[in-house]
């Protein structure tokens, strides 16, 4: 393809900043020409797949949170629930509502990190969050709060935010005590003021304006917006069972990443918030909808730097539904949290919306409950090749439009992080 | 910066990843209520996970994750030229970690298991101070962020920190926790080093002994009292090489080898 810049552009970003893992980013531009432009993982690999194996079935979810510091308990929740469907263990309700308020615990202390920490210091031309303490301490009180709170919550129903404990094969450890969750629902009805105080910064805050269209994968939304297991729908059209999570994400490997990639009807298909967002958009809380028509989202949007915006509403619609959620449990009995259950052989697949996009683990066990066989498929792995055909797409855009080298090499960043890739969980 | 009169300056410090979740990096990041005055307490020189601004310029080097390519080997001793302190960071860079549960297999097998015939570089796993000296290792995984701040304050003040050598049931007691054991679970506090607030039998769950062993342990009495309360020996072996903690203690029961993962 013709771009007007004559100059040779030659960009190689090593070990990408304000992601999680290592990645590069390389483009060359010679006689207006774009010569290569690729989005490369060079995580090293740790073979969590074999780690599995020979361990008894309950030690998967304390494994499995291992593979990533972020998003642990999305890793602890997607082998749980791989264990109890390979092992037909039916997870007593009160642990189920545990579980989802941990999730949206997470969802809301991962959003809010990428979103003030990781993305906003490129919005406000700083190189990282330690100069906007400085200049805009109103932005980093605001992430205090909210990411105070989530850390809290997570403590209270996973055990802590990274590596919990509370999340086990049959339900969970304990439950919260009254006195604790009606104290936590306080802290979060405080924070709703912070979250609205949010929306009107990131209202305010430039992003790119760039488009292409893709496919986006997710869970499918019966009645309520998903994050913990169900059917898989793309916006293509597939739909397929739990279960049958290899024909949504048929992976493959090339030369230039120690992640596995993956397709379905198109060379490439996004997951994560902007996928959930697409897909689901029905199942938003109402007030995630106020939100959404405010930023101007609507479904589908193909801009990738929508990401942001589509975490910024679910951030709205988890703290929302925790409320109702906490409210719930207050009026309930909360004696019956762990399911008894018997090792068997079996088999079973866990799919969950973790923040960064769909999430499967899959295990088969033998008669003894150990792990035969185990496989896990990352949402960054999904999102790679989305990643490098967007900045394929991207790159010849800005070249074309005269845009600088440096001006290049930031929006080529600021790209790959609004997928707010993990890139370490990718290369597990 | 002063205190008690004295000025004081602030160390400069990288952080580092390496085979790893980056977990013990995000908890630096995390526990915002101190943020602020952490970050106002030191000089963050190099922090790829939270900034673009780069300088290798640093006294003190936090490194976080086992070693596990020829790549990693080189870019620690790098690290260790420069740094005048080396902190080892989480079970991963102070005992190799979960990743050592893949020590059971082969190599080669091992790597073809995931990847087929596709190449990928890969070696034994080694902690940090198999390939370097290593001034300080700050346990647990994950760190604790207390703890990395209690140290960060040992630090600027040029006092060696003490870590607790006691078992975590010394924490655990005085939390008035009621001891997991007695509720049916398998802890490994009694042989654990202390120093996490016993969080996990605080949650109902055991110790696995993710800070490696405490001072003085008694593993052959504590195998013993875990198989009178009825845990098999695959369930011993399982919870205590977790995170490669006791390694080479005789009383602890060994994983099954195998040669096809």
């Amino acid at each position: 393809m013709k771009v007007k810049v004559e100059e040779p552009i030659n960009i190689e970003v090593e070990h990408i900043a304000r992601v999680e893992g290592h990645g590069n980013i390389q483009i060359s531009i010679e006689n207006g020409e774009l010569v290569n432009c690729s989005w490369d993982v060079v995580e090293t690999p740790r073979f969590f797949e074999v780690m599995f194996r020979g361990l008894s079935i309950e030690m998967a979810p304390l494994l499995a949170s291992r593979i990533c510091g972020i998003c642990s308990i999305s890793h602890a929740l997607a082998s749980a629930r791989a264990a109890e469907r390979a092992l037909q263990i039916r997870v007593p309700k009160i642990a189920q509502n545990v579980r989802l308020l941990a999730k949206h615990a997470e969802t809301l202390q991962s959003h809010t990190l990428h979103l003030f920490f990781l993305v906003a210091p490129d919005l406000l031309d700083v190189g990282s969050v330690i100069p906007v303490l400085k200049s805009h301490p109103e932005i980093i009180q605001m992430a205090t709060q909210l990411k105070g709170y989530a850390n809290q919550a997570s403590d209270l129903f996973a055990g802590r935010t990274s590596h919990p404990m509370a999340i086990q094969v049959g339900g969970v450890t304990q439950v919260p005590r009254k006195s604790q969750l009606w104290s936590l629902l306080q802290d979060l009805e405080s924070i709703m003021p912070t979250l609205w105080k949010a929306l009107d910064i990131f209202k305010t805050l430039p992003f790119p304006d760039f488009e292409r269209e893709t496919e986006f994968v997710s869970l499918r939304g019966e009645g309520h917006y998903p994050f913990i297991g169900g059917d898989l729908i793309s916006s293509d059209g597939v739909h397929k069972e739990e279960d049958a999570y290899l024909a949504m994400t048929n992976e493959y490997l090339v030369d230039t990443s120690t992640s596995k990639l993956c397709k379905l009807s198109r060379e490439s298909f996004a997951v994560g918030a902007l996928a959930r967002f697409n897909n689901n958009s029905a199942w938003l809380h109402p007030q995630a909808k106020v939100v959404a028509d405010e930023l101007g989202l609507k479904a589908p949007t193909y801009n990738p730097f929508h990401h942001n915006l589509a975490q910024l509403v679910e951030c709205f619609h988890v703290a929302y539904e925790s409320q109702e959620m906490i409210a719930t449990l207050l009026d309930s009995d909360l004696t019956y949290f762990m399911a008894p259950y018997q090792a068997k052989a079996g088999a079973g697949v866990g799919a969950i919306e973790a923040p960064r996009g769909i999430l499967y683990h899959s295990f088969e066990t033998n008669e003894q409950g150990v792990i035969l066989r185990s496989d896990c498929v990352i949402p960054t792995g999904q999102n790679h090749a989305n990643i490098h055909h967007d900045l394929q797409a991207l790159v010849p855009v800005l070249a074309a439009e005269g845009v600088g080298e440096s001006e290049i090499s930031k929006q080529a960043q600021m790209l790959v992080r609004a997928y707010d890739p993990c890139i370490s969980c990718s290369v597990h | 910066m002063k205190y008690l009169g004295i000025t004081l300056e602030k160390p400069k410090v990288g952080v580092f990843g390496f085979t790893g979740c980056e977990g013990c990096q995000l908890q630096i990041a995390n526990k915002e209520e101190t943020l602020a005055d952490l970050l106002g307490a030191i000089e963050i020189r190099n922090f790829r996970l939270i900034s673009s601004d780069k300088n290798d310029d640093y006294d003190v080097a936090f490194v976080e994750g086992s070693i596990t390519t020829a790549d990693e080997v080189a870019r620690l001793k790098k690290i260790r030229e420069q740094a005048k302190i080396l902190v080892a960071m989480g079970a991963c860079a102070c005992l190799g970690g979960v990743h050592n549960l893949r020590s059971r297999f082969p190599l080669e097998e091992t790597v073809e298991a995931v990847y087929g015939d596709h190449p990928i570089e890969s070696r034994a796993v080694s902690r940090v101070s198999d390939v370097v000296t290593v001034d300080i290792e700050l346990p647990g995984c994950p760190i604790s962020k207390p703890e990395f701040e209690w140290l960060v304050r040992h630090l600027i003040l040029g006092i060696k920190p003490q870590f607790p050598q006691y078992s975590v049931c010394v924490e655990c007691k005085q939390r008035l926790n009621t001891c997991v054991l007695d509720m049916g679970v398998l802890c490994l506090g009694p042989v654990t080093r202390g120093g996490c607030n016993a969080i996990c039998p605080r949650n109902r769950f055991g110790c696995w002994g993710c800070r490696g062993p405490a001072e003085e342990a008694n593993f052959e009495s504590l195998i013993q009292i875990l198989r009178d309360h009825g845990f098999s020996e695959r369930k011993i072996a399982e919870r205590a090489n977790f995170f490669n903690a006791f390694n080479g203690v005789e009383a602890i029961p060994a994983m099954e080898k195998s040669t096809s993962p």
